[in-house]
């Protein structure tokens, strides 16, 4: 089962269905789902998901950036996590990154570079954020834009984080995701 | 959280409204009035209608004048904001966008430029359950706009029901056509929802058509109990 975690700024807000839904529309027909709010999560949910995936916000939603004891648990979790936008920056903040000033707003186009089961070469996808992350060294970076640090992945651990918003016109970033730690974890 | 809600008249910037009423505070309505009948950012047939779907719901709205020129009528929008954001003291923006990235972004780019909130309820909605929602709701919509073949005048002044659903999904299938007009294939007017207190009642319209291109044009209209 995937658990999808609600990152807006409180649970049952209008940014649900903008970043939220969008994220159970692509995986529905892959497995089972539950979705939580962040406030909710509790140390059970470290284990009892196949993988784990955090939601973007909203340009103006920093409330997730600004709690990271809530994020502790990241630097524990035994099962794959992709973290979409704000679930990006949150992985990194959690893992001792900093977040650089990248404002990024509409379709853009995302280099690769570094091989990995989601994505390949260049494409196009749906940018909205006001910030990048300077990676902390137990992080490779995968693809960039511009200036802009677009995603990455523990070094050691299934942990991606996405940039851009693979739900608006990437789904099957997602659904590889979901296919890739599927039967292996 | 107060919002004004970018309000067309039509089911996607009601449906949004809506949805943004259910959660946060509306403060009010903003409606840019396009003279550009091919704007790719702003819905044109029967926007004055506007004014009377605001007084039904006992909202008030801001109207702005748009020559609608790509680009230009942005600086139209940010002023119509600014002007929600100091008579309303809005901290958001809710827009009725589905699936137009070329709307989303450009509404995105305003709101970050103004630092206020930009709230998209609708985004990436499946189009076919969205339409069936608005019907179940009680939503009272006509057809007001077709802008790509096959539709034609014969559309103009449908009601949004089970029927239509099946016939715009045909068409999304035989020609590709969004059913929820998000290329802007069709346009719409809501006659009745359920934040209208009273409903519109049509009392003089009259077709403009050519084609595969129309519209359905309110003359007159008044408010009428529910």
């Amino acid at each position: 089962m995937i658990l999808i975690v609600d990152m807006n700024f409180r649970k049952d807000s209008l940014g649900f269905h903008e970043f939220v839904l969008p994220i159970v529309n692509a995986v529905k027909n892959l497995d089972d789902y539950a979705v939580r709010h962040y406030s909710e999560l509790g140390q059970e949910d470290l284990t009892r998901y196949s993988s784990i995936i955090l939601s973007g916000t909203a340009l103006k939603d920093h409330a997730s950036l600004n709690e990271p004891d809530e994020f502790t648990w990241i630097l524990d979790c035994k099962v794959p996590v992709l973290g979409i936008c704000a679930g990006m920056q949150t992985i990194a903040l959690a893992n001792g990154a900093r977040l650089t000033k990248c404002l990024g707003i509409g379709m853009t186009e995302i280099t690769t570079t570094a091989p990995n089961p989601l994505f390949s070469s260049t494409f196009k996808a749906y940018a909205l954020h006001n910030f990048s992350v300077q990676p902390s060294p137990a992080f490779a970076v995968l693809a960039k834009s511009g200036k802009c640090v677009q995603a990455i992945k523990h070094k050691q651990k299934n942990i991606y984080g996405v940039l851009f918003h693979p739900e608006v016109r990437n789904r099957e970033i997602i659904q590889r995701f979901i296919r890739a730690f599927r039967v292996t974890e | 959280m107060k919002l004004g809600v970018l309000f067309s008249g039509g089911k996607d910037s009601t449906f949004a409204l809506h949805m943004a009423a259910e959660k946060e505070e509306v403060a009010c309505l903003i409606t840019l009035l396009s003279k550009n009948v091919e704007s790719y950012m702003f819905h044109t047939p029967n926007i004055h209608i506007t004014t009377l779907q605001a007084e039904a719901m006992n909202l008030p709205i801001i109207q702005k004048t748009t020559e609608g020129k790509p680009e230009h009528e942005l600086e139209d929008l940010k002023e119509a904001i600014s002007e929600a954001v100091k008579a309303y003291r809005i901290e958001g923006v809710v827009s009725g966008a589905i699936d137009s990235v070329y709307q989303s972004e450009r509404i995105q780019r305003v709101c970050n430029q103004l630092d206020v909130w930009c709230v998209n309820p609708l985004w990436k909605r499946n189009q076919k359950e969205h339409l069936e929602e608005i019907v179940a709701k009680g939503y009272e919509v006509i057809v007001s706009g077709v802008f790509a073949y096959p539709l034609d005048e014969t559309w103009l002044g449908k009601p949004l029901d089970p029927e239509l659903i099946r016939a715009l999904l045909d068409l999304q299938d035989k020609f590709g056509v969004s059913p929820s007009g998000e290329g802007g294939e069709i346009e719409t007017t809501v006659l009745d929802a359920s934040l209208f207190k009273k409903r519109i009642e049509i009392v003089e319209s009259e077709v403009c058509a050519k084609g595969n291109s129309g519209i359905l044009r309110i003359k007159k209209a008044r408010l009428i109990p529910k």
